[in-house]
């Protein structure tokens, strides 16, 4: 298996996975090759856990050969493959934790008073205030505090950069509530780092 | 004058951060932003998370984890091969 194969690398994943249903198993290493990165970031995010990211990771791809026929190409294959994906991660999330904390359709307080409690100016560039091993710590430990149904939609959304209608699709939500959710996500990570970007000097409700 | 209250504000922040609103909505977004200073906090710090985390791989795939994947695939394949 070669992914940098000059023959795959120009062609689209829609050919690559003719060929890979063919039997061509360079085709599905350059698959594998376009979307291990973003599999395995996403299943991290989700599962919040270092093994069960790998297993997810190998699991999707080895499952995603196992079906490549029963592809029809209805989606594009990335979707497929996060849909194999997230699937496994919230199945580990389930083995880890009660059923009831997994819940995609869990219900949460829609008073508007929870989602904005802090209002506080943050610093022009708030990343610079800190090293990188430091960000990426307050940048990780903010979506893990997330609920998983929270996090699972700010990673489709905002760091895969799924469209809304594809994050719906792949959760079986509807439009509306992965919008509410994503809201949701953001608003509660925007407080969360609050805590550590806000302009040095500022009260915190300064403006109220 | 901005028609929109801070509820409005709020519920189309996704949209308007995503670039997602029509022109005349975006103005009026704007209008209330320029007067309401809570909102404009609230917009600025939500676009700079999503600006963030936008920029940082949290979790870069280490290659010992992509040469495991690599190795279960071969199994798998040739299993695949063999077995047809």
């Amino acid at each position: 298996m070669q992914p940098e194969s000059a023959r795959s690398n120009g062609t689209d994943d829609a050919g690559l996975v003719r060929l890979a249903q063919e039997g061509d198993s360079e085709a599905f290493a350059e698959l594998v090759a376009r979307y291990e990165n973003s599999i395995f970031r996403l299943a991290r995010n989700i599962t919040q856990n270092a093994e069960d990211a790998e297993d997810v990771l190998q699991e999707t791809f080895l499952k995603a050969f196992e079906h490549l026929d029963e592809f029809r190409g209805d989606s594009k294959f990335y979707t497929w493959l996060v849909r194999i994906a997230v699937n496994q991660a919230l199945m580990k999330l389930r083995k880890r934790k009660s059923d009831r904390s997994v819940s995609l359709d869990e219900t949460f307080d829609t008073g508007e008073d929870t989602l904005v409690r802090e209002i506080a100016v943050w610093a022009e560039d708030p990343e610079r205030l800190y090293s990188q091993e430091e960000l990426r710590q307050i940048l990780a430990s903010a979506i893990e505090s997330l609920p998983p149904i929270f996090r699972t939609v700010f990673a489709l959304r905002d760091i895969e950069e799924l469209s809304t209608e594809e994050t719906a699709q792949i959760l079986n939500l509807s439009v509306p509530a992965v919008k509410s959710r994503l809201l949701r996500a953001r608003l509660r990570l925007r407080e969360k780092l609050t805590r550590y970007f806000k302009r040095k000097g500022d009260d915190v409700f300064a403006y109220l | 004058m901005s028609l929109l209250t801070c509820k409005d504000f709020l519920n189309e922040l996704n949209d308007y951060l995503d670039d997602a609103t029509s022109p005349g909505l975006r103005q009026e977004i704007e209008a209330h932003l320029a007067e309401c200073p809570n909102c404009w906090v609230i917009c600025d710090t939500t676009r700079k998370t999503l600006r963030i985390y936008k920029g940082t791989d949290l979790y870069p795939l280490p290659s010992e984890v992509h040469q495991r994947l690599m190795e279960a695939l071969r199994r798998k394949m040739s299993r695949s091969t063999n077995g047809s």
